[in-house]
């Protein structure tokens, strides 16, 4: 397969994580539509190691699967945070930070 | 090569069937349960890729341990699904701009200067992507992204333990806000001031108690009720 229908599927997968994260109001599913985006760059960083012929590109996908880790820790650790102040687990509703 | 074209169409597929399922589904459960099934995808395409510890890493951490920590998040909070499908003008504007992006991604592709994104890649030794390789390359130069890489981990692990536990005035400051918002807001006026004023009168007597600990309450008890400042004050002479 030609390193291009990577690249283009990386980003048809990129695209439909912006409309998830763009429709979409609750934080849980936000955040998976940013792994999704995440993924997606992945998946390109991977397609284009591999058309360079150098293994340092799957070490960035590593990194950012690290970095996709932290914020998937942070973001449900808010979100259990909310739903211990019963406030309603919606980002729309959310709209004052105050501690 | 007939093998991998349709090993590829198979996994674009489950990646984009997945994703969809993802920003499709109501349940927050099932959208969970999509994005495992578009991670063994992405895997496969990894593996097409020649990334084998890459894919290997997508299966362990992503689909094993990430997405136990989301379905176990989903089971706490209970699933609530959305009540109306993305309202407002953001919900509206939101798959336009999506799809703007993608033509303009596909053109950017498309029409980069890049002739390697039209061969198979170059050719590459045998132990490409294997864990040996990957390992080797993290420690000796990619070393100080690696170490920082582990302490963003550390930091992001203290975060969320900060974030989640239970905090014992947090429950209280609930507590006390809920009657008020199921409507006693009429009423709640001076009934709230009462308890406001209630809690003050209670709290003197604790501050005297933990007077000799710590010398914060006494310096909360003194504005309060002057009269009380005499007594805590020999307490904390003695000790």
């Amino acid at each position: 397969m030609d390193i291009v229908w990577f690249v283009v599927l990386s980003a048809f997968i990129f695209c439909i994580g912006v409309a998830g994260v763009l429709t979409r109001r609750n934080p849980l599913v936000i955040l998976l539509c940013l792994e999704l985006m995440l993924n997606a760059g992945n998946l390109a960083l991977v397609a284009f190691s591999r058309m360079v012929g150098n293994a340092e590109g799957q070490v960035f996908a590593l990194i950012v699967m690290v970095v996709a880790a932290c914020e998937v820790v942070v973001g449900l650790g808010l979100i259990v945070a909310m739903y211990r102040r019963r406030i309603p687990i919606d980002v729309d509703e959310v709209r004052e930070l105050r501690g | 090569m007939l093998l991998e074209q349709i090993l590829f169409f198979v996994a674009a597929a489950g990646a984009i069937g997945g994703a969809l399922g993802v920003v499709l589904l109501r349940n927050p459960f099932f959208s969970v349960l999509a994005l495992v099934g578009h991670l063994v995808a992405l895997a496969l395409l990894f593996l097409l890729l020649r990334a084998e510890f890459i894919a290997a890493a997508q299966l362990v951490v992503y689909a094993g341990a990430v997405m136990v920590l989301y379905i176990f998040v989903v089971a706490y909070i209970g699933g609530v699904e959305e009540t109306v499908a993305g309202g407002g003008l953001v919900g509206r504007v939101g798959p336009v701009f999506a799809a703007t992006l993608l033509v303009e991604l596909c053109i950017a592709i498309t029409g980069s200067g890049l002739d390697a994104l039209n061969t198979r890649g170059q050719h590459v030794a045998a132990g490409f992507g294997s864990p040996g390789a990957i390992g080797k390359l993290l420690l000796e130069k990619f070393l100080i992204p690696f170490e920082a890489a582990s302490f963003l981990l550390l930091v992001a692990a203290v975060g969320a333990v900060v974030l989640a536990q239970r905090r014992r005035g947090l429950e209280d400051e609930t507590d006390d806000e809920l009657p008020e918002r199921a409507g006693r807001a009429p009423i709640g006026g001076p009934e709230g001031r009462a308890g406001q004023d209630h809690e003050d009168a209670t709290r003197p007597p604790a501050g005297t108690a933990e007077g000799p600990g710590d010398p914060t309450p006494e310096h909360d008890a003194e504005p309060s009720e002057p009269e009380s400042e005499p007594e805590p004050e020999p307490v904390g002479g003695s000790a």
